[in-house]
């Protein structure tokens, strides 16, 4: 398998230092060193001024990739709300108009009128290329696609805290009870096993049925059935800490359930749980991707990501169109890979394992 | 172990039964227009007699035993609105072995290419500039990360113009099988070479693994015969679900080419209010991924003796 053969350059290093060390002759001097009196070292207690979060934060800045990313999403997020506020046509739905030489429909050469000036007529500004006035480009309607991307991406991210926050909420809230109530646990898990097998498309359909279309019952849906896999998330980690000698000590000591939950449990989780929110925003852009795909979700005077992308979808068998669909897409992908990037650095950096070193 | 796997398989019936019944009232809340294609037109003993011909004017607990009757048979009832009066099971019959053709092929590929990736990878993380480790990485996040829709699109369009196959696909063309796989394995391969990846790094990390090192076995042999199989463990559990999830095909790829499978068959039913075919179609996707867990956990503890499934159930 020459695949394989690769040079491992770890254990390379520490035999050729161990080498080293070997072959040199080292003088006695250099091999003891007498420790002096100091008075103070045995007042010293076994202080030590480490912090979570300080380490945490340390070892996230190490991670130059993701920095690049959080100073990147950032940028993003403080322009797509500040946007608004520029100093240009601010109304995502407009629709544009604009002046076009009117062409001979077979020779498409401009038809001039008698005094041999070509005859000009106010259109819709339809399928205009990205060009100085518009910069990505019209839609097949006439909307400039700039500022819709913007507003889409500002409600598509709006959708995707929405739905990580009572994601995170309803997921922490049950998952402690099922994994920490053992009575609960048996019943728990089988309301799992029902509602996990309830097709989500189901439930969106019912749901845009009953309700009216829009933001709210999109986030409604998502959350109806996402939070189930945090709830799970939450439980297996509660499982596997909460019988540990140290929760057991607390309990001999005399604290509460609830104390144990909030001070032992809670803070083990709260990496997890964070890196669970910075994943739950991509996956809910690319839920409602595929809801808008079905041709359910958000009506389209609202723009979403979803529903932008869903648009450039449809035109995009024209080669000269395409730009409909890539420059949503582009963005979309920069914040998806942004939040995944970032929850991922974090996750790591959270671990205290990672903090030695 | 039999009776663990007995008990298992009688709890997952209870469930069964209680996932249907709730589909199944779910349905009922769909509004009467949709079940017929002219409701305007209708008069109102039209619409009296069509309800009843579809047997959703009995009380509910009437109708879901009357369902469970038919299954008990082994009949799921007949489709009204995918295809008039044809049987559930013969719909779903005439879909699943291509939509399982492609799934299988397509994970197959998978498989041989994303775990091979991942001990790559994990090996790569010991050499000096982690290269391999960093393209492997920057491949699985675009893939994790960007919505499937977006990649199967660009994947699509410019895989057909720069190879020069159909766009759509055609049984009998062999080209156009060749982009669908491919798409719907992007995916699989990502997954599976992260997980392996990412386990083989922690296993390399204990104590035995710095043994044979100090041992001075070639990292090769280490990789292959202590962590690879140590790391592949929690991976079996996915696979038995891998396999039969590709009977539901994938909605987007099958729709982005065309392809007649079993992938928007949901999603369509759902939308004509064809209900005798979701709740086919729901029992048998339900049947499947419990069945898919069950099977996971027992390929598990087949290959690793340390894990016993008839003690109580621990962290999973």
């Amino acid at each position: 398998m020459a695949f394989f053969r690769m040079k491992d350059n770890k254990t390379a290093a520490l035999a050729s230092s161990l080498e080293e060390r070997v072959q040199r002759q080292y003088t006695p001097e250099e091999l003891f060193d007498f420790a002096p009196y100091d008075p103070n070292a045995g007042e010293r207690g076994g202080y030590s001024n480490y912090s979570y979060w300080r380490s945490t934060l340390r070892a996230f800045r190490k991670n130059r990739t993701a920095v690049f990313f959080l100073l990147l999403i950032v940028a993003t997020l403080l322009f797509t709300f500040l946007e608004p506020f520029l100093p240009y046509e601010p109304e995502a739905n407009t629709i544009y108009w604009m002046e076009k030489a009117e062409v001979d429909m077979w020779t498409l050469e401009p038809l001039l009128d008698e005094a041999g000036n070509p005859i000009v007529k106010t259109v819709r500004a339809v399928n205009e290329k990205p060009a100085d006035r518009f910069w990505f480009g019209t839609n097949s309607i006439g909307q400039d696609l700039w500022s819709q991307i913007w507003s889409g991406t500002r409600t598509s991210l709006g959708i995707g805290f929405a739905v990580a926050c009572i994601d995170a909420l309803l997921g922490i809230l049950i998952g402690v009870l099922w994994g920490y109530v053992r009575k609960l646990d048996f019943l728990f898990t089988e309301l799992y096993n029902v509602f996990d097998n309830v097709p989500q498309t189901l439930l969106v359909i019912i749901i845009s049925y009953i309700l009216r279309p829009g933001v709210g019952t999109m986030i409604f849906a998502m959350c109806l059935t996402s939070w189930l896999q945090t709830a799970r998330f939450v439980r297996n980690q509660v499982v596997i800490i909460r019988d540990r000698d140290y929760n057991l000590a607390s309990r001999c000591l005399g604290s509460s359930s609830w104390r144990i939950i909030t001070r032992n449990l809670l803070p083990y989780l709260v990496s997890i749980i964070t890196m669970r929110m910075a994943l739950a925003i991509p996956a809910a852009i690319g839920n409602e991707v595929f809801i808008n795909y079905i041709g359910l979700g958000v009506p389209p005077e609202t723009p979403t990501l979803g529903n932008l992308v869903e648009a450039g979808r449809k035109v995009m068998m024209e080669p000269a169109l395409r730009y409909q669909l890539f420059f949503p897409v582009i963005i979309l992908s920069i914040v998806t890979i942004s939040f995944y990037i970032i929850g991922n650095a974090f996750a790591d950096a959270a671990d205290p394992k990672n903090h030695v070193n | 172990m039999t009776k663990y796997i007995g008990k298992r398989l009688l709890r997952s019936l209870l469930t069964l039964f209680i996932i249907i019944t709730i589909v199944f009232a779910l349905l009922r809340f769909m509004p009467i227009e949709g079940y017929f294609q002219n409701f305007e037109k209708m008069s109102e003993n039209q619409i009296k007699v069509g309800l009843q011909q579809l047997g959703v004017t009995d009380p509910l607990p009437v109708q879901v035993a009357n369902f469970w009757q038919g299954l008990v048979k082994g009949d799921l009832g007949v489709s009204h609105k995918y295809r008039v009066n044809t049987p559930v099971i013969d719909i779903i019959a005439q879909k699943v072995p291509l939509s399982l053709t492609i799934g299988m092929t397509s994970l197959c590929i998978a498989l041989l290419i994303g775990l091979p990736l991942g001990i790559f990878m994990a090996r790569s993380t010991r050499s000096r500039w982690k290269i391999g480790d960093k393209l492997g990485t920057i491949f699985v996040v675009v893939i994790q990360a960007v919505p499937s829709a977006v990649y199967h699109l660009m994947i699509q369009f410019y895989g057909t113009d720069a190879l020069g196959f159909s766009m759509f696909f055609k049984p009998d063309d062999p080209s156009t099988w060749i982009l669908p796989i491919l798409s719907l394995s992007l995916g699989n391969i990502a997954y599976y070479a992260m997980w392996l990846r990412r386990y083989m790094v922690d296993e390399s990390n204990k104590d035995y693994v710095k043994l044979a090192r100090a041992k001075g076995l070639p990292g090769a042999v280490i990789s292959r015969r202590h962590v690879f199989r140590n790391a592949f463990v929690p991976l079996v559990q996915f696979i038995p679900t891998s396999i039969i999830l590709t009977l539901m095909g994938s909605l987007y790829v099958e729709s982005l080419y065309s392809i007649p499978g079993m992938g928007g068959l949901l999603v369509n039913a759902i939308q004509l209010q064809d209900n005798t075919l979701v709740q086919g179609l729901v029992l048998i996707y339900a049947s499947i991924s419990i069945l898919g867990l069950l099977a996971g956990d027992i390929l598990m503890a087949i290959l690793d003796p340390r894990i016993s499934l008839s003690k109580k159930e621990g962290g999973r």
